[in-house]
């Protein structure tokens, strides 16, 4: 995943805030000024990925239910098992950040439910100078392929 | 900015994220974020292809959700690291509730523990903050 450009707008930072629960989400809505977005913002950089995989996008198959159940994709199953933030400084309302993503670590555990596979990717998020502004590390764990869930 | 938040070791806030988690809420959270993965906004896919009870929240809500409670202690404008693990899943109908509390003041850096629960006690996550004390 690498975004080139993610525009930090007022209007998106409202759904977020909402949809976290932030009481008055609509404040500064109507300015391009200092509102700050919630930590946890930068993940929304997904809307501005033009390959990111856990969007429909027309003409293409969905892997969710329709007609069918749908079905499970291949390299589908994995789960969230971290996360992590580094912020530089706060995001903006007005920023204009870009986003590149490499792959860190990867390590295996053993446990009662078999062998669980974890992986590290790393996304720097740049603003429009160039300037650090949040490192993010995901960590996705997915269970060794052939054993029962 | 305004004066240094006075944080000292032990000091504790706890903060009830939500009541009574909704599909719709994760559905909301879904299309705010464009995280759309069927096993949180589809029931039928949840259920009958990944075989899971049915939708769970997006782990990323939880930490969203704790977030808020750290941001809403120390300032949004302070923070400098947030690290979490997602140690159980989180189901529509559950009740969250996060406890932050100061481990650590090391000059103009705080530490703090996030803890979120569920309505049985039960950990969903688990991690660190830290934050700036000064302007």
């Amino acid at each position: 995943m690498t975004v080139e450009r993610f525009p930090v707008e007022a209007g998106h930072v409202l759904a977020f805030r909402r949809a976290l629960g932030y009481e008055a989400a609509e404040r500064g809505a109507d300015t391009a000024g200092e509102l700050l977005a919630p930590p946890t913002f930068v993940q929304a950089s997904a809307q501005f990925d033009p390959d990111y995989p856990l969007r429909p996008v027309p003409d293409r198959p969905w892997w969710g239910s329709g007609a069918d159940a749908g079905f499970m994709p291949a390299g589908g199953g994995g789960l969230h098992a971290e996360q992590h933030y580094v912020y530089h400084r706060p995001v903006r309302t007005g920023d204009v950040l870009s986003a590149s993503v490499r792959e860190g670590r990867s390590w295996q555990k053993s446990g009662r439910s078999g062998v669980l596979n974890f992986v590290e990717t790393i996304t720097e998020y740049v603003d429009a100078s160039g300037a650090p502004v949040v490192t993010a590390t995901s960590v996705g764990v997915r269970r060794e392929p052939g054993e029962d869930r | 900015m305004t004066a240094l938040v006075e944080l000292a070791v032990g000091a504790e806030r706890t903060t009830v994220l939500v009541e009574n988690l909704t599909r719709t809420r994760i559905v909301q959270y879904a299309g705010a974020s464009g995280d759309y993965n069927p096993l949180h906004t589809d029931e039928r896919f949840a259920k009958d292809v990944a075989g899971y009870p049915g939708v769970f929240a997006h782990g990323m809500l939880t930490m969203g959700m704790t977030a808020r409670a750290v941001t809403d202690w120390v300032g949004e404008e302070r923070l400098t690291g947030l690290g979490v693990r997602f140690t159980a899943q989180v189901w529509p109908g559950d009740t969250l509730t996060a406890v932050v509390s100061v481990t650590a003041v090391d000059g103009d850096q705080a530490t703090l523990r996030v803890t979120t629960t569920n309505q049985d006690g039960a950990v969903v996550l688990t991690g660190t903050a830290t934050c700036r004390l000064g302007g």
